[in-house]
């Protein structure tokens, strides 16, 4: 039997999260949300469009009665940016729990573990929900923590790489260190790496190319959604240790002609 | 008179309110937060704020992100 999966005392029936990014048209982003089975998605803060206000507004496609929504801070690169943008969410209606992004490097996308303590600190005395994007580092994820952080969320490798889990035993120490929810974020390239993230002891996945980027991103939703479940399974089954060489599983005794 | 929309220069007949700025440029008060020089404000001062001549304003919405 599982446990619910619950951040900062709120329930999600699903562990998968998805992105809203990317997407060739708002249409599919909701067909894919769908199929996805996801009830929390992430959104990102950015300036209205003032030229064209033909463009119809990302939120008419998505159920906020039945989706949650977890605005970003993507592409902010010190802590006084990742505050401002998270305050503007709040103040444009998205809530106040944020998916703290800090990024340290333009080319890795990889996080700024200092500006990124720092900004979780500022916000939660704020009263935000912070769940930061983090480095597979089970140190840096310890002081989010202690920083007061509502979840974890190391990456699985960089943002839109599609490499999978690049440090598998990582992700399976910052689950053991952790009192609060990890979510593998970012890096997941098709099933069998969420599924993988999933069988590490992660609570939770959340991806966004892998999903916009396919070939059929409704598709690549539903198998999403198959490959968390699949794989949180299969953790709370506990598998079978491995062993170089093998064990029959039919009986040895009673064979014929012997 | 001229303001700073979102980091672009914006002609303005006269000073107006956030709600009125907001009307004239057809967005839906609700989906948006907006920084008047540097300083979020309030939704529930949209009505209030008025723009002045120089003043730097930014509106932002939700958006596609990961």
């Amino acid at each position: 039997m599982d446990t619910p999966f619950v951040i900062a005392g709120r329930t999600f029936r699903s562990r998968l999260i998805v992105g809203t990014g990317k997407y060739s048209s708002h249409t599919v982003m909701r067909q894919a949300h769908e199929a996805s089975g996801a009830d929390m998605v992430t959104v990102a803060v950015r300036r209205v469009n003032i030229s064209d206000r033909s463009r119809e507004s990302l939120l008419d496609y998505i159920d906020e009665k039945r989706i949650f929504l977890l605005p970003n801070t993507a592409g902010c690169y010190t802590a006084d940016e990742a505050i401002r943008t998270a305050k503007l969410g709040r103040e444009a209606g998205l809530g106040d729990w944020v998916k703290l992004e800090e990024i340290g490097d333009e080319r890795t996308l990889f996080p700024d573990n200092e500006a990124l303590i720092e900004a979780t600190r500022a916000l939660v005395k704020d009263g935000f929900v912070v769940l930061p994007y983090t480095n597979d580092d089970p140190i840096a994820c310890r002081k989010l923590e202690e920083a007061g952080a509502s979840a974890v969320m190391p990456l699985g490798a960089p943002i839109g790489s599609g490499l999978g889990i690049q440090n598998a035993n990582n992700i399976r120490i910052i689950r053991e260190f952790s009192k609060v929810p990890v979510i593998v974020d970012a890096g997941v390239g098709t099933a069998s790496d969420a599924a993988l993230a999933m069988e590490l002891g992660a609570d939770g996945v959340l991806m966004n190319t892998a999903i916009a980027g396919a070939g059929q991103p409704v598709q690549m939703a539903e198998s999403m959604r198959h490959a968390v479940i699949a794989g949180r399974l299969a953790y709370l089954s506990g598998r079978i240790p491995r062993k170089m060489y093998a064990t029959a599983s039919s009986p040895v005794e009673g064979m014929v002609g012997r | 008179m001229q303001i700073t929309l979102n980091g672009e220069r914006f002609e303005l007949e006269r000073p107006m309110t956030m709600l009125d700025l907001l009307a004239r440029l057809d967005i839906d008060p609700r989906r948006v937060a907006i920084e008047h020089n540097l300083e979020i404000i309030r939704r529930r001062t949209f009505e209030s704020a008025v723009v002045q001549e120089g003043d730097r304003v930014e509106i932002v919405n939700a958006v596609g992100g990961g």
